[in-house]
């Protein structure tokens, strides 16, 4: 009943884990949930969720999870204490919570519990008794039933039921679509500083250093300011079958070019494939050619291209005739994205489409290109990715 | 285990599943993290836990320029040269010039504190993993003395941040988590009772209609939000304003809208006449 629960939030991509579960088994030994459903769940959401871009999800599994269950409290308890104590559940602790998990001897927790119950079913009609505090209990004047769940039972009316079911933290999931904000936010973490440049700024460590050093007799010591060394190049496909994606293409552009911790961005545009140019406006004017793109842009530039890799396969391969780098020169558009992603140290293909569609074309451009989906989870992926260490995938 | 279960107070109104996370966090003795829209109540929500169970606050404001370090204790080797040169204290004693910040301070105070560390996104991505080590043991060394500072009393944590920023999974991982819905309108008629006790009922309803139907207007950068509404309904009753109407003329609509650029998607949406969803 309990553990599964544990497991559908994994299914559903909430990470428990040990820690979550050891938390939640002190949370319900101290009686934390009331001995309520509706206890239960705000107790498991604070323990078990942390982002809200996992509120929906666990709302999801919690309606699913316990619809049309009238359980025992107790059992509930019971049930996770138990899995806790066996070899299985203990084998997926670290050592640190198997530790915690000695000092808080269930044997004793589960006592308790059962203790409190008893004792609440005496003082029914009264329950102001709190587990280890001189307290009222919250639901005064109802008391709470020693082995039932109440749902419904809480003050404002709603059970933990159907305020899961409502399903209010819909928008926050991580997904589904993205805000400029979200993508400026991932943005963010995409970014280098160093010291470079005219030495001036005041180093107050050196100078106390060397001063001390000095025996007292003033050195002062100046150092280049920390400055942003990140450079992004940024490709968007226009293509048609990138129609439907266009606000989310568009976000993406917005939210790079207001981010203030690049040293430089430069955003073309392309259709479909790229061949020998990209182009500086959605409409495909002006266009430079590639070559002269990787003669200014150098190695350390982060390459994002952001399109869904779908086109006629002829778009991609070669005509079969010979060919040369060059303008116009005939190379098919595989050899360009491959001239592309060798070129940069770091690069990533953000694609709009769900994986289950990355299949034809988008997957012989996967092996090129490290593809991400262009999510809020895709894009910290990608980012993750490009601010790794020594570069190329 | 001991702990005083934490209620809200009569100035601070909470949700249960607020005071089932406050209490987690109480029980368990882990950070909370809340979480939420601007104006709802966060840094608040510190000082009333503090104010309910008599304890401390010790209110630790981040800024883009916080580093961990500030937190636990700063060598002042500036003021400690300048005496070198100039004063008269004793320099060689190091410790007078070693000063706690507000985690250093949690952790020494003889009696239990609320420490606030508040805004926690505003610093550097990395802070909230500098800050981890020191959390967990809740101990630190003073270097330059070799001095080690114990908490006698772990201190209750509480950290806000802004709903819009991502912090490090590790450091999720370690805090209980709530995150706190923008009220609905039986519990902001609630709150504004708190901050306006004698308001006049229409005015009240008034004001939450055209409050609410504001937020709802497509395309606003900052929504207006609780602390707008508390001062909106403060400088209406200041003017003697007794009904209002959400149209273009509404008074005093900059106390809500604080940005021109939002004033202007308003006068527009106002003009077109398409009315927002009530
Ligand atoms: N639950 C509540 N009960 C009483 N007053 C509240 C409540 N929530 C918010 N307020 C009032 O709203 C105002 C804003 O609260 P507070 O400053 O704590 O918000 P915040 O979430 O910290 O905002 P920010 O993100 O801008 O720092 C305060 O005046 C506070 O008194
Ligand atoms: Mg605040």
């Amino acid at each position: 009943m309990f553990v599964p629960f544990l497991y559908e939030l994994r299914d559903r991509g909430v990470k428990v884990g040990a820690q979550e579960a050891l938390s939640l088994a002190q949370a319900l030994g101290l009686g934390l949930h009331r001995g309520t459903l509706d206890g239960f769940y705000e107790v498991a959401r604070a323990l078990c969720v942390h982002r809200e871009q996992d509120l929906d999800a666990f709302d999801r599994a919690f309606a699913h999870h316990f619809r049309g269950v009238p359980d025992d409290a107790l059992a509930l308890t019971d049930e996770l204490l138990q899995w806790l104590e066996q070899p299985a559940g203990k084998r997926q602790l670290t050592e640190l919570e198997r530790q915690l998990l000695e000092r808080i001897d269930l044997v004793e927790a589960r006592e308790r519990l059962r203790r409190r119950l008893a004792e609440q079913r005496e003082r029914h009609d009264r329950g102001n008794r709190w587990v280890g505090t001189a307290g009222t209990s919250p639901h005064g004047s109802g008391g709470i039933h020693p082995t039932g769940i109440k749902v419904g039972e809480s003050p404002g009316g709603r059970g933990a039921l159907e305020v899961a079911a409502e399903r209010r933290f819909r928008d926050f999931r991580s997904d589904v679509t993205l805000d400029t904000r979200q993508i400026e936010v991932a943005l963010r973490r995409l970014r280098a500083f160093v010291r470079e440049g005219a030495l001036d700024e005041l180093d107050v460590e050196a100078t106390i250093d060397k001063t001390a050093r000095n025996g007292g007799e003033l050195e002062i010591t100046m150092r280049p300011p920390r400055r942003s060394n990140l450079r992004v190049l940024l490709l968007l496909d226009v293509g048609g079958s990138m129609d439907p994606h266009a606000h989310v293409c568009e976000r993406l552009f917005s939210a790079a070019s207001r981010a203030t911790h690049f040293k430089e961005l430069r955003t073309y545009y392309f259709h479909n494939c790229i061949y020998g140019r990209v182009y500086e406006s959605a409409a495909l004017m002006r266009g430079i050619p590639v070559l002269q793109l990787l003669q200014d842009c150098d190695p350390s530039w982060r390459l994002i291209v952001a399109g869904d890799a779908l086109m006629s396969p002829w778009e991609l391969q070669s005509s079969g005739s010979r060919w040369s780098f060059g303008e116009d020169s005939g190379a098919p558009g595989i050899a360009w994205l491959a001239h592309l992603a060798q070129h940069f140290l770091h690069s990533a293909w953000l694609n709009p489409e769900p994986a289950v569609a990355w299949y034809g074309t988008a997957e012989v451009i996967r092996r090129v290109f490290p593809m991400y989906r262009l999510t809020q989870d895709g894009l910290l992926e990608a980012v993750q990715h490009l601010m790794r260490g020594g570069g190329r995938h | 285990m001991e702990f005083r279960r934490f209620r809200g107070t009569d100035k601070y109104l909470t949700s249960s599943a607020l005071e089932s996370a406050v209490n987690c966090a109480l029980a368990l003795e882990r950070p909370l993290l809340v979480r939420g829209e601007p104006g709802t109540g966060k840094t608040q929500l510190a000082e009333a836990i503090a104010s309910a169970l008599g304890l401390r606050l010790i209110h630790w404001p981040v800024k883009s320029t916080t580093r961990a370090q500030d937190g636990l204790y700063v060598y002042d080797t500036v003021q400690r040269l300048y005496d070198s040169r100039f004063g008269d204290g004793d320099v060689k004693d190091i410790r007078r010039y070693i000063k706690h910040g507000p985690l250093g301070q949690s952790f020494a105070s003889r009696d239990r504190v609320v420490l606030l560390i508040d805004e926690i996104d505003k610093a550097d991505l990395e802070f909230p993993n500098d800050l981890l080590h020191e959390l967990d043991r809740m101990r630190f060394v003073v270097t330059e003395t070799g001095d080690e500072v114990i908490a006698r009393e772990r201190p209750v944590v509480v950290i806000t941040s802004n709903a819009e920023k991502e912090l490090p999974d590790a450091f999720l991982r370690r805090c209980v988590f709530h995150f706190i819905e923008f009220p609905e309108r039986d519990l902001m008629a609630r709150i504004v009772r708190v901050h306006h006790p004698d308001l006049d009922q229409k005015l009240l309803d008034q004001t939450l209609q055209a409050f609410y139907s504001l937020r709802d207007v497509d395309g606003l950068r900052k929504r207006p939000s609780t602390s707008e509404l508390i001062d909106w309904i403060a400088v209406l009753r200041r003017a003697g304003i007794a009904s209002v109407e959400l149209e273009a003329g509404m008074p005093f609509l900059g106390a809500l809208l604080k940005r021109e650029q939002d004033l202007l998607v308003f006068a527009e949406a106002a003009s077109r006449g398409r009315r927002p969803r009530a």
